[in-house]
């Protein structure tokens, strides 16, 4: 492929990325936000793919085939599973309405266009220039665990946030070792696993997921 | 203005009030044959303007002037329209002065005269249809500015015949992300626009989930016909729009007589595809809840604002 169809790659996957965070925001359907998780998931290790063709070195391919079986694979797999069992469907009532929530998405990310117009100067490739896109993802990703209630929607925000450092990582530095990246993505699993097990006490004892219920300590 | 452009917008004005009602008669058929119903034949549409042609005129008690203007209004912005986009060639009559902002503004024109004459008359059903549709344009007006500014950013002009040539020059350009999120909100914004499921149901009679149809539920006669022609060019002109802002090839560059009718062809074959590919798609989804509509047009806002960052900071 020619460096220019891959930087057209580049843009299409981290546009597919981007515009995931905003689905997440969007759909109340906890399904639909699973989906869009492990579509993002799929985007940045194609991110991943191009950027390793493009330096054809190894490391970010392996890495590429890691992430794409982690984040597009197992944990959509694992959350879906979770989701069928809790029988919880939909996110009911977050904080701030959808309309509302969707704008704030805007707004952050214009902000952070604007301030990290600098990173993106740093390079002249369109590697650097999408720079500000992966940090709009892990504002978006800290905007929905504030804004959701449900441990599930906590864990998408936070996987946003994880796969948009993810993407930051390539772009900047075409990733970085891979034994930290296995580390990071050993840490991240564990993240799910643990609160898969903590939703389901959490079920058990309220009878829903909704973190407005944990509010004082008990023994 | 020139001779051959003249008659290059003539052509395109004839094209879309002969081929409008038969679009919308193709819709119906796909969706009937996608339900297993026989369905009406495509013409139908057509039999239905020429019967409502040949009835007398009937005016509410208590509906004033307005009432009688607004379909004349919304035809005349409609084929106004028509003029200024270039459906079947690029060097239209009036292609230097018909930029986007003038084809949104025509088509809020004629939404805001159909508004008007749904409230004229005083009925309940009217009332209700007219602020719903209102409500709905002033949501999907923003989305639908942005990503039309998307689509000029790139082409560096908002003129629609410029933004055309461009596409035909750099192909490429289609497929980097402002592109396609542009399309996706035009779509939208489209389906919001023109009545269509999931925004609002074209073929609904019952009264509370209707918007387009409350507020002329009022009109009979040579009246509905005029309203039924204008919305169903408007639906032409959007689908042409959303054909040939992505996927021009076909469309004429010149006024040369085999260009034209390549172009007449081609433009053809474009709104039947879409018309077909709409249809399909209403079969599979319901109606929105009239209060979900915002949380839909909003995202489309979002999605044109997505647009317009990415062509600065993605190629």
């Amino acid at each position: 492929m020619t460096d220019s169809a891959l930087s057209q790659l580049l843009g299409l996957a981290i546009g597919t990325a981007l515009v995931c965070a905003y689905v997440v925001l969007w759909r109340s359907r906890l399904i639909s936000i699973v989906r869009a998780i492990a579509v993002q998931g799929a985007a940045v290790a194609v991110v991943a793919l191009t950027l390793g063709l493009h330096e054809h070195s190894v490391e970010p391919v392996a890495a590429a085939v890691g992430v794409f079986a982690l984040k597009a694979v197992i944990i959509p797999m694992l959350l879906a599973r979770w989701i069928r069992q809790s029988e919880e469907l939909r996110e009911v009532d977050p904080l701030i309405n959808i309309p509302a929530s969707l704008l704030a998405g805007g707004l952050l990310t214009l902000f952070v266009y604007a301030t990290a117009r600098q990173v993106a100067n740093l390079g002249s490739d369109s590697a650097s220039r999408a720079v500000p896109a992966a940090i709009a993802i892990v504002m978006l990703g800290l905007l929905v665990m504030t804004i959701r209630r449900k441990a599930v929607t906590q864990v998408a925000g936070f996987l946003l946030l994880e796969n948009g450092i993810a993407l930051v990582a390539f772009l900047t530095t075409s990733g970085l070792p891979l034994l930290i990246e296995l580390g990071g993505a050993l840490d991240l699993l564990l993240v799910v696993l643990v609160l898969h097990v903590l939703a389901g006490r959490m079920v058990s004892a309220f009878g829903a997921t909704d973190l407005n219920q944990l509010q004082e300590l008990r023994d | 203005m020139t001779v051959p452009a003249a008659v290059g917008a003539l052509i395109q004005v004839t094209l879309v009030i002969a081929v409008a009602p038969i679009l919308t008669g193709l819709m119906r058929a796909t969706r009937a044959k996608l339900e297993g119903r026989a369905g009406p034949s495509v013409v139908q549409p057509w039999r239905d303007i020429r019967k409502l042609l040949h009835k007398e005129r009937i005016k509410p008690e208590y509906s004033g002037w307005v009432f009688l203007l607004a379909p004349r209004v919304l035809l005349a912005s409609g084929l106004m329209v028509v003029v200024l986009v270039p459906l079947i060639t690029t060097a239209t009559a009036l292609g230097g002065s018909g930029d986007l902002f003038a084809v949104v503004y025509l088509v809020l024109l004629g939404t805001v005269f159909l508004v008007l004459a749904g409230l004229d008359p005083g009925t309940a059903f009217g009332g209700m249809g007219a602020s719903r549709a209102i409500t709905v344009a002033a949501l999907a007006e923003p989305a639908f500015l942005l990503a039309i500014f998307a689509l000029s950013v790139r082409a560096g002009s908002s003129s629609l015949a410029t933004i055309v040539d461009s596409v035909l020059a750099e192909p490429r350009s289609l497929a980097s992300p402002g592109s396609l999120l542009a399309l996706a909100a035009v779509s939208v914004v489209v389906l919001a626009e023109s009545g269509r499921l999931p925004v609002d149901n074209p073929s609904t009679h019952l009264e509370l989930t209707m918007i387009h149809e409350s507020m002329v539920l009022e009109y009979a006669g040579p009246d509905l016909a005029v309203v039924e022609l204008a919305s169903q060019v408007r639906l032409t002109i959007f689908l042409g729009l959303i054909a040939n802002l992505f996927a021009p090839w076909g469309i004429a560059v010149t006024t040369h007589p085999a260009d034209l009718a390549i172009g007449t062809g081609v433009v053809v074959a474009k709104l039947a595809l879409l018309g077909v590919v709409i249809a399909t798609f209403e079969v599979f989804v319901a109606k929105m809840r009239l209060f979900r509509v915002p949380e839909l047009l909003t995202a489309a806002f979002i999605l044109a604002f997505l647009a317009i960052t990415m062509s600065f900071f993605l190629t």
